[in-house]
């Protein structure tokens, strides 16, 4: 056996070809001590020196760890790939007494561990009113049809099979429940942006238009103006949806989720995506399209989704989430360690279309500064900014307002209760304001 | 002619035919539907009653399916906060004359409930049929679903007590509905057409509008309201729920009594859901020895925690009486490590 230890590009060979005829026949006949020590002078020798000048610098530095010394795990060990175990805290969670039922309620994504624009689709929220299933692909159907014959030529019947052999898209999108920031609406209530505005994902989602869908079946456009969606499941989730957003080839029907198919808790194996629009309209499990002249009044759009107004009023069919912004880094419930300079960073979106602007202000609102946009900006997608900050110690209150490309501007608190009042309960835009201490605590508070 | 230019004659028949898109264009995808199977799922009420099936029920038989199948969730009277938000409270005859919910028009409503906000009784309707009983959905009949309605009408004093609700009196009783006028589409948050033009709402026009200022903007920044004490430690332990490095910490809100505790409540549930719980109490022997037991019997025994962590995991007996121990090979090992710490550190 030749010495392969300078041949440079040469792959190393496997152990008992470091061994000589001699040594493998002595490790052969049951002499592996020799081995043995010899590993053991060399790990000593290692280790001697580097401890002894331990007080010269960082011990992490210093003291080879570990993973540095020792041989890591094979391919494959996790056939599907896990989060490592030092990122066990940022997952889903309840806000205690929200709801009563673990399968009417709603579980929060960490924003505030999040980076970029993509939930990783193991942390996106979920909101289920009768429980979540995981539903047969091979048994899943797509059925068009019209509540009127008039109104589409031929109803149809899809597999999930057909569906995906069709022409696909793949956009970016965000989806906000309408009731994100609902419980903030007449003071603060809940200690993170977790719970202030977690039921926020974006995702790239993959699937074919409904439009196309439509047309398959003869659709008759000037006929049908409206679009119900329903679910699979035992809810049978339904929404209707405006004719026009169809037509625009916005809205489609989605398998694909960030490169797999979609998770069990988003609807697997298909969903309706309505971006812009709050998410009790992306329908999950999505078994069903009807195409009509009127809308439903459905009990999602009839009993809750609906927007109570000061006179008593409740606005029905509110759908669209418009422009909104948060400060995710720092944010409520964290602490800054030291004084000195921080990346504050967030998330801006509008159910509008892209965001042109995003100002941060630390001084309460009083003076504001453009923050980066992190590029490319997507139609109805989330979109990161940053900027930086020199942390002085002293009392600061961060915000941020974002811009959208139609000019809105995201309101204050102030703005928007003097218009809905405190009970709407949905559609809250309102500017999230943190209030940073000298401690370095940072708290949510409302500035009007 | 070939079978290519019959399929383009086709098509080019097509775009010239008022239909300017492709109709059934995808060659071997999707089938009709069958009217069977268009009836099986396409079970949609409409305000205007489209789609209602023909039938019937009364107050009384109401009454009974309702305590059968309904009130262990929501009360006997639709009352019950429990599991959800009231059906029935909060309507009066005063708003059934008016079609609107004074506890809204005044602001000092004391609770939500579902009739005091749904306008159409086609709503309640559509969704009782299609999802309730919550735990067995679609499984009323119609005239099940008229009946329930009737009770519900009933229970919010919009029909007597003799009453029979049926596909031919339902629109008389939506003439009585407490907040049938309590609805506004006058907004800006349709993302379809306006109503000038079919749709619903303004076509988008916002409601509330922001300038953006960048230099002195205000004298001051008014803080109206902060977060009150019990909501910074009712989501539990902040620090648990941020990374353990980067820039910032999650702040600690529990003391480290409190964190103990919420630790212990968190392994108690692993020990339940790993199925311990089943055969030890925390002070009293089940099947095998209470945890209270475990600790007076090991203490001070340095090699305790590694013995018993194996034995755990393989099951055994004799140390406690001839009953056995199952292996417990479905728990994680880092779990039964775990456990057994948690059993030997007083598992409270
Ligand atoms: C096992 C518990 C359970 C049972 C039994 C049950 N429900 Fe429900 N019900 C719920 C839950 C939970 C919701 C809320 C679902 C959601 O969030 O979408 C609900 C919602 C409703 C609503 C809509 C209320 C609103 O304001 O949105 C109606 C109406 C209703 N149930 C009627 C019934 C009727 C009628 C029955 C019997 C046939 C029934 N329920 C049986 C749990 C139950
Ligand atoms: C089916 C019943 C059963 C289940 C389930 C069970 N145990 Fe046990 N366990 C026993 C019995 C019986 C003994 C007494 C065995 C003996 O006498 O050696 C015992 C003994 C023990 C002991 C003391 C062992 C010793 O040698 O003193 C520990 C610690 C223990 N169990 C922990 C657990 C944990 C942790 C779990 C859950 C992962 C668990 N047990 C699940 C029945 C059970």
């Amino acid at each position: 056996m030749g010495d392969f230890s300078n041949q440079p590009g040469r792959l190393r060979p496997a152990p008992e070809n470091f061994l000589s005829h001699e040594q493998v026949k002595a490790v052969g006949a049951g002499r592996r001590d020799f081995l043995r020590k010899s590993f053991l002078a060399a790990g000593a020798a290692m280790a001697a020196p580097l401890a002894a000048r331990a007080s010269e610098g960082d011990p992490d530095i210093l003291n080879l760890p570990s993973w540095t010394t020792t041989l890591g795990q094979p391919v494959a060990v996790n056939p599907y790939g896990m989060p490592s175990k030092y990122e066990s805290q940022l997952v889903r969670r309840e806000s205690p007494g929200l709801t009563r039922v673990g399968g009417a309620s709603v579980s929060f994504c960490p924003l505030q561990g999040l980076f970029g624009i993509i939930t990783p689709s193991g942390l996106h929220f979920e909101r289920h009113h009768q429980g979540w299933q995981d539903v047969d692909p091979a048994r899943h159907r797509l059925m068009i049809n019209g509540s009127d014959p008039a109104f589409l030529k031929k109803p149809k019947v899809y597999t999930m099979d057909e569906l995906m052999r069709l022409p696909s898209v793949s956009r970016i999108h965000f989806i906000e429940c309408g009731a994100n920031t609902g419980l903030e609406w007449g003071n603060v209530a809940v200690p993170t942006v977790q719970y202030t505005h977690g039921m926020l994902s974006c995702s790239e989602f993959t699937g074919v238009p409904l439009k196309l869908l439509l047309e398959d079946c003869g659709v008759d456009y000037k006929k049908a103006r409206y679009v119900l969606a329903e679910g699979a499941d035992g809810s049978s989730m339904t929404r209707t949806i405006p004719m026009e957003m169809v037509e625009s080839g916005e809205v489609f029907v989605a398998y694909g989720q960030n490169g797999e198919m979609l998770r069990p808790e988003n609807g697997y194996p298909l969903r309706l995506v309505v971006p812009g629009v709050q998410g009790v309209s992306w329908v999950k499990w999505l078994r069903r399209i009807e195409v009509g002249d009127k809308p439903w009044a459905t009990k999602d759009e009839a009993v809750h989704y609906i927007d109570l107004m000061p006179d008593g009023l409740h606005r029905q069919y509110t759908s669209i989430q418009e422009c909104k912004s948060v400060i995710t880094t720092p944010s409520g419930g964290q602490t800054l360690l030291t004084p000195g300079f921080y990346n504050v960073s967030g998330l801006a979106w509008s159910g509008r279309g892209r965001i042109k602007q995003v100002d941060v202000s630390f001084d309460g609102g009083i003076n504001w500064q453009t923050a980066r946009i992190e590029g490319p900006v997507q139609n109805k997608a989330l979109t990161r900014f940053n900027i930086g900050w020199v942390w002085d110690g002293k009392p600061a209150i961060l915000q941020s307002r974002a811009i959208d490309e139609t000019g809105y501007v995201q309101p204050t608190y102030g703005q928007l209760r003097k218009v809905r009042g405190t009970k709407s309960i949905y559609h809250n835009n309102a500017i999230q304001s943190w209030k940073v201490v000298e401690s370095g605590e940072v708290t949510n508070v409302q500035v009007l | 002619m070939s079978r290519f230019s019959k399929s383009v004659l086709v098509l080019a028949l097509a775009a010239a035919s008022s239909t300017a898109f492709a109709f059934d264009n995808y060659k071997g995808i999707g089938r009709d539907a069958k009217p069977a199977e268009v009836a099986a799922w396409d079970i949609d009420v409409r305000p205007d009653f489209k789609g209602l099936p023909k039938g019937s029920g009364n107050v009384e038989r109401g009454q009974e399916l309702f305590e059968e199948k309904c009130a262990s969730c929501h009360g006997s009277f639709g009352e019950s906060n429990e599991v959800f938000t009231p059906l029935i409270g909060g309507t009066t005859a005063e708003d059934i004359k008016n079609g609107r919910v004074g506890g809204f028009v005044k602001g000092d409503i004391p609770q939500r409930t579902t009739f005091t906000k749904v306008a159409t009784i086609s709503t309640v309707w559509d969704y009782i049929y299609r999802a309730m009983p919550w735990t067995a959905p679609k499984s009323l009949k119609p005239d099940d679903v008229y009946a329930i309605l009737a009770y519900f009408l009933n229970l919010a004093e919009i029909v007597p007590g003799d009453f029979t609700l049926s596909d031919r009196n339902i629109a008389e009783v939506q003439a009585k509905m407490p907040n049938r006028n309590g609805m506004t589409t006058d907004h800006g948050m349709w993302p379809g057409a306006p109503a000038k033009k079919g749709g619903i709402g303004n076509g988008g026009i916002p409601d509330v509008k922001n300038v953006a200022c960048m230099k002195n903007c205000k004298p001051e920044a008014l803080i109206g309201s902060t977060l009150p004490e019990y909501a910074r430690t009712a989501h539990g332990e902040l620090a648990d729920q941020n990374r353990s490095f980067g820039p910032v910490r999650g702040t600690r809100t529990l003391g480290p009594e409190a964190a103990k505790k919420a630790a212990d409540a968190s392994t108690l549930d692993l020990a339940t859901k790993s199925g311990c719980m089943a055969c030890h109490g925390m002070k009293n022997k089940i099947v095998g020895p209470g945890y209270n037991e475990i600790v007076a019997r090991y203490q001070g025994q340095p090699d305790a925690e590694a013995r018993l962590v194996a034995k755990v995991k393989a099951g055994g007996q004799g140390t406690w009486g001839s009953v056995p121990m199952p292996p417990n090979a479905h728990v994680k090992d880092e779990d039964v490590v775990t456990l057994v710490k948690w059993i030997l550190n007083g598992s409270k």
